[in-house]
């Protein structure tokens, strides 16, 4: 049950991420790349990691992605790479390129630690996040001065030239 | 309860298709898209890490990615805007300032 959930969910993910860069428009994109990480949020929660199920919807699937929703609008007038590619040629070579690296990957999946089955059991969801207030408090302050610093990077980037 | 090689082996594809997402396209946004797609195939496979070796640390740092991509998206989408103003045009072979 657990593993045609899971499979389903997989093709889910793995088509809308065909279908994020294989469109030519980037507004279909968007909207693939939300299917792609409600999935993957599906997945989170399929785990038993409910808050990083819902951090990754409200965070990525929401937050994030009205952003990109408002960029494209204000920065596409119309259809989006028409028109022959100049390099065609060598984008061809992103297929032999990127089966490369998919083998890699999947080596050192397939060749990692020999140990079967779970070393210790699965960490509680809270676990984690008891981390962010304890050991990782420093980090977990500092995230909030990176965010402070890209807020005021951004109204820097945006403002116009007088 | 499913292995976590069929987490890891999703989290392999996505960052393929997302890393050939990057080289394949000429629009900065979809490439920028893409780049998220990466991002949170590392995310899948450190959560499916976490969940075998019992370490609850995988989680604490997939919230760290988040927000690093938070801020990464306003960021780089601004210095989209930013180029797109100068150039009024949208395609990432013309950029090649800084190209050795």
């Amino acid at each position: 049950m657990a593993l045609a959930a899971f499979v389903v969910i997989a093709t889910v993910a793995v088509a809308s991420a065909l279908g994020l860069i294989l469109r030519r428009n980037p507004v279909h994109g968007a909207l693939f790349l939300v299917v792609n990480l409600g999935s993957i949020a599906a997945l989170y929660l399929m785990m038993g990691y409910e808050f990083l199920a819902f951090a990754q919807i409200i965070v990525y699937a929401g937050a994030i992605m009205v952003l990109f929703l408002f960029a494209i609008f204000v920065l596409i007038p119309g259809k989006e790479e028409t028109g022959p590619d100049p390099l065609r040629t060598w984008r061809l070579l992103a297929a032999p390129l990127g089966a490369m690296l998919l083998v890699e990957l999947a080596l050192v999946v397939a060749v990692r630690r020999t140990a079967p089955g779970p070393l210790a059991p699965a960490p509680s969801a809270q676990a984690g996040l008891a981390l962010l207030f304890t050991d990782y408090l420093l980090p977990f302050e500092l995230t909030s001065v990176l965010l402070l610093a890209g807020m005021v990077g951004v109204l820097l980037l945006a403002r116009r030239r007088a | 309860v499913i292995p976590d090689i069929y987490y890891l082996t999703l989290s392999a594809v996505l960052f393929t298709l997302g890393i050939v997402g990057v080289v394949i396209r000429r629009n900065p946004l979809v490439i920028f898209m893409s780049i998220e797609l990466a991002l949170n195939a590392a995310n899948l496979a450190l959560v499916a890490f976490s969940q075998r070796s019992g370490s609850p640390e995988g989680q604490t740092l997939v919230l760290f990615v988040m927000a690093v991509a938070a801020a990464e998206v306003a960021v780089g989408l601004a210095i989209i805007v930013a180029i797109f103003r100068v150039r009024h045009r949208l395609n990432i072979d013309d950029l090649s300032l800084m190209r050795w």
